[in-house]
């Protein structure tokens, strides 16, 4: 018999009206990588702050059978304890803070008199030489990026002792190859015999790493496939999640690009807010027709999210300067207010930080761009208000009972829809959405791809910036490639691929590095 | 509605009606007096309007403006020696007055929307700056009032020739008659009106019976102002701007971006919508709030000195959180810190007509503050989790 490192058995855990998970089995074998994959809700995170001790022994029914003993976890401390440690999708370091302190925060080392911090950095040292993190222990996390954040998170898991990792979404705010160097890095501790649970949306990189795969829906673990030899791809795992195939990933879509350009972007530069010497976009021009989806990819940090913002309304950067056109015509967006105006909609990367209002209902981020639409001399018709609500609702088919639902209840893909139900309200006529499919299940990539897809019908024009290449491939009509600011490749889609795109990307650094040199 | 999300819904209100039976027992009935009914009202006046300008500002996200209590005192000054001193006109007076608090406002609001001062820090020196300022006006004396036109216009009672000129005051009884009706009546217009658009129109029963109770009480209420001195002028300035802002909160646009800024900044920037405007129109207003409080304050007492609205804002703050509005800003609504409001106002009157001396009095507002918040916090814990 194979030795299990753990066994959930008939686990049933329920929220008042909703039963969360109904009778989840999980068998994880000692040394193997094994992924949870699932629809967004579909109880993946529930099971693991399950297993974690995050529900405590007793909100939940059923046993967790660990190292072969039955366990009763009553705080995330107690599984800790016998090395169980969960990474979860939001990290939890503090900015202001070493990466020493923050790896042993709460779990100080100690000398005679409060902490020993020779010891705190020389075993921070040590564990960061383990994932391979070339930062001195002394840096603020603030000042490194997610994806070395990312690895102290590891490295922290390293100095509780880690037996049993869990990893929530690791790699989904990390750009590719941050995400290939995490792996391979799971998968160089498997072979030192620890064990990881790793859930994650991102397919490709399931069927890399993973040696047993368990599909959850609603709430139940619907089959375990086995990897071993590498041989299952997505579209088998994706079949198992939806429960039915997937016959295309991206919806068809006639091309229809008109010649009239929408947005026409000439010399485009802007510096850093703060370090004011900096140039984050350099000289970028770029044009989108209409009726056309435009992409744009690239490294995080290529200066995307930056050009999108700096053109909405300069609502990023200082010092900037270059040209607009708008439908042919100049305009100088000064405010967000004037972006708007101008037709113009920047549909945030971050839904939760930029872009909805969470404890607000669906109805009053649906117009809150808009508000004035819904206005009589400045007094809101909430009733007016309602029904535009739901006829985004009906035609999004965004999933919830009442538009007078707090944003913050929705699933993420719901999120999405409803931003992008706030922009679509605000009349634009070029939207740019920033990794609009960040975060959410293939069932809702699938759904925002056809809302996409519609926009560009009625003549829209769209500009998409994301880091998932086949998203881009799938979608796009042209895609340019952004790096270190500036744009150093355009192609139509017939001649794009991933190699070409990470070629362009490449060749640009290396001739980078021959002007330093 | 089972009766769980009654209580939930309604927990002020239940815990109102609590504390006014409870006082009503203490004091034997006294609290029900129709000249403590009435000075219920008169003394918690600054707090009601002060209450409304701090929602907005709490609103911004759990933002306090501190220098409310300094400014009433420079105002009211103000008031004060340009009557006593110079004899100017009274209606010019207060003219100048409001609009010195609306300068002190826009001071403030320049400071915390524009060039992003903290509005703790920046309040706090307001509450130190405007302070000395209306002690130098007065020039640490006591200045009274008695200018019969600014008593009339804050601090008379209305009298009508014929109706009023007996032991009950029947203009009292009649304008609450007819309100009574108006509230009446509107449950039924409202109806109509969204039947006959198209929309959706809630169950009858609960919507009037909530009226009826609002109707009735504000009959039983102008029945004990008529049997005192009738309506005082100061109850109509108060309830106008509770309704002024009651609308602008829960009607307007511009109520509806105080609530984005309090419920995430950013997105309410992307959205077009200018935020450092708003943070500069919550202290706009809560600063012109606190003018129309100082001259309130001046005709009430007839006098002003240097520790007139000393700690004023605290009142106003803890209505607030008492009434409901959240410490983080984006939640809260003008019904739940007028219900706030009296609330405070009832503990404070019953406790007086007891006797309780001012320091129990302090610690009892302290205690009901903390409860109520605890309260807040943990019922919104528990339904976040869900």
């Amino acid at each position: 018999m194979a030795d299990h490192i753990l066994v959930m058995k008939n686990i049933t855990k329920e929220f008042p009206g909703v039963k969360a998970l109904d009778n989840v089995n999980l068998e994880v074998e000692r040394g193997e990588i094994h992924a949870l994959v699932g629809e967004n809700g579909a109880g993946k995170s529930t099971l693991m702050n399950v297993l974690s001790g995050t529900y405590p022994y007793g909100s939940y029914t059923g046993d967790i059978i660990y190292n072969g003993e039955v366990c009763h976890f009553n705080t995330l401390r107690d599984s800790e304890k016998l090395g169980i440690v969960i990474i979860h999708q939001e990290l939890a370091l503090i900015p202001e803070l070493s990466i020493g302190e923050n790896m042993f925060l709460g779990n100080e080392r100690k000398g005679r008199f409060g902490i020993d911090w020779d010891r705190t950095y020389h075993e921070a040292r040590t564990h960061m030489d383990q994932v391979g993190l070339k930062e001195s222990e002394h840096t603020m996390i603030k000042d490194i990026g997610t994806g070395k954040q990312q690895l102290v998170e590891i490295a922290k898991a390293l100095s509780k002792n880690v037996k049993l990792l869990i990893l929530d979404e690791p790699t989904s705010s990390l750009n590719e190859e941050d995400s290939r160097m995490l792996l391979d890095l799971l998968l160089s501790f498997k072979k030192q015999g620890m064990t990881s649970i790793i859930i994650s949306h991102k397919l490709n990189e399931i069927a890399y790493v993973a040696d047993r795969i368990t599909v959850v829906r609603d709430g139940s673990t619907i089959e375990t496939i086995d990897n071993h030899d590498r041989t299952v791809d997505e579209d088998r795992i994706i079949r198992g999640m939806v429960g039915r195939e997937l016959s295309d990933r991206f919806p068809a879509r006639e091309h229809n690009v008109s010649k009239e350009i929408g947005l026409e972007v000439k010399n485009w530069t802007v510096h850093h807010p703060v370090y004011t010497e900096k140039i984050v976009d350099d000289n970028v021009s770029f044009k989108v027709h209409k009726g056309e989806i435009v992409g744009f990819s690239g490294l995080q940090g290529a200066g995307r999210t930056e050009l999108a913002m700096s053109i909405f309304g300069h609502s990023y950067g200082t010092g900037i300067s270059g040209q607009l056109f708008i439908n042919g015509k100049e305009v100088k967006l000064t405010n967000e207010r004037k972006a708007i105006e101008a037709g113009l909609a920047y549909v945030t990367e971050d839904r939760k930080g930029n872009g909805l209002i969470l404890p607000q209902t669906i109805a009053v981020n649906n117009t809150m761009a808009r508000l004035d639409k819904v206005c009589n001399n400045g007094i809101i018709d909430t009733v007016k208000e309602n029904l535009v609500a739901e006829e985004y609702r009906d035609r999004l088919k965004t999933k919830t009972p009442s538009v007078q639902q707090a944003a913050g209840n929705l699933s993420g893909g719901n999120q999405q829809k409803v931003l992008l139900s706030k922009w679509m309200f605000a009349d634009a006529d070029v939207l740019i959405l920033d990794e609009p499919t960040r975060g959410i299940d293939v069932g809702a990539k699938y759904e925002i791809y056809c809302i996409m897809n519609d926009l560009v019908a009625q003549g829209k024009s769209v500009i998409m910036i994301s880091s998932e290449m086949p998203e881009i491939l799938g979608m796009c009509d042209r895609v340019y490639v952004m790096n270190e600011g500036k744009i150093v490749a355009e192609m139509d889609i017939a001649d794009a691929s991933q190699e070409k795109i990470m070629a362009a990307i490449l060749k640009s650094e290396k001739k980078e590095e021959e002007k330093q040199v | 509605m089972n009766v769980k999300s009654f209580v939930k819904k309604y927990t002020m209100v239940i815990a109102l009606v609590a504390v006014f039976i409870l006082f009503g027992l203490l004091t034997h009935g006294r609290l029900l007096y129709p000249q403590n009914m009435s000075n219920l009202m008169l003394q918690n006046s600054y707090v009601l309007v002060l209450a409304c300008g701090m929602l907005l500002c709490i609103l911004t996200g759990g933002n306090i403006d501190l220098s409310v209590g300094s400014t009433v005192c420079l105002v009211g000054a103000l008031a004060a020696q340009l009557m006593d001193k110079s004899g100017m006109n009274a209606i010019l007076v207060i003219f100048i007055c409001l609009m010195v608090g609306a300068v002190i406002g826009g001071w403030q609001g320049f400071w915390i929307g524009y060039v992003h001062i903290p509005p703790f820090i920046c309040t706090l020196s307001g509450m130190f700056l405007f302070r000395g300022l209306g002690r130098v006006i007065l020039k640490s004396k006591t200045v009274p009032v008695k200018d019969k036109t600014f008593l009339n216009i804050f601090a008379s009672y209305v009298q009508i020739p014929g109706l009023d000129d007996n032991k009950i005051k029947w203009s009292a009884l009649i304008i609450g008659i007819v309100i009574a009706l108006i509230i009446l009546i509107t449950v039924f217009t409202g109806r109509a009106k969204r039947a006959r658009k198209g929309y959706a129109v809630g169950p009858l029963g609960s919507e009037l019976l909530k009226k009826v109770i609002i109707a009735a009480l504000v009959v039983f209420y102008s029945w004990k102002l008529a049997n005192y001195k009738g309506i005082p002028v100061m109850l109509i300035w108060v309830l106008a701007v509770v309704f002024i802002y009651a609308f602008i909160t829960s009607k307007t646009a511009l109520g509806r971006y105080f609530y984005a800024v309090g419920g995430n900044e950013k997105a309410t920037k992307l959205s077009g919508i200018d935020t450092r405007k708003v943070y500069f129109l919550a202290y706009l207003s809560m600063s012109f709030l606190a003018g129309l409080s100082g001259l309130l304050m001046a005709a009430r007492i007839a006098s002003v000195n240097g520790d007139t609205g000393n700690a004023f804002e605290m009142d106003a703050i803890g209505s607030c959180f008492i009434g409901g509005a959240s410490a983080y800003g984006g939640s809260g609504t003008v019904a739940g810190i007028c219900i706030g409001a009296i609330f405070l106002g009832v503990i404070n009157q019953g406790m007086s007509i007891i006797g309780l001396d001012n320091n129990w009095q302090y610690i009892v507002k302290g205690a009901v503050l903390l409860v109520a918040v605890i309260f807040d916090v943990v019922s919104n814990h528990k339904t976040g989790k869900a």
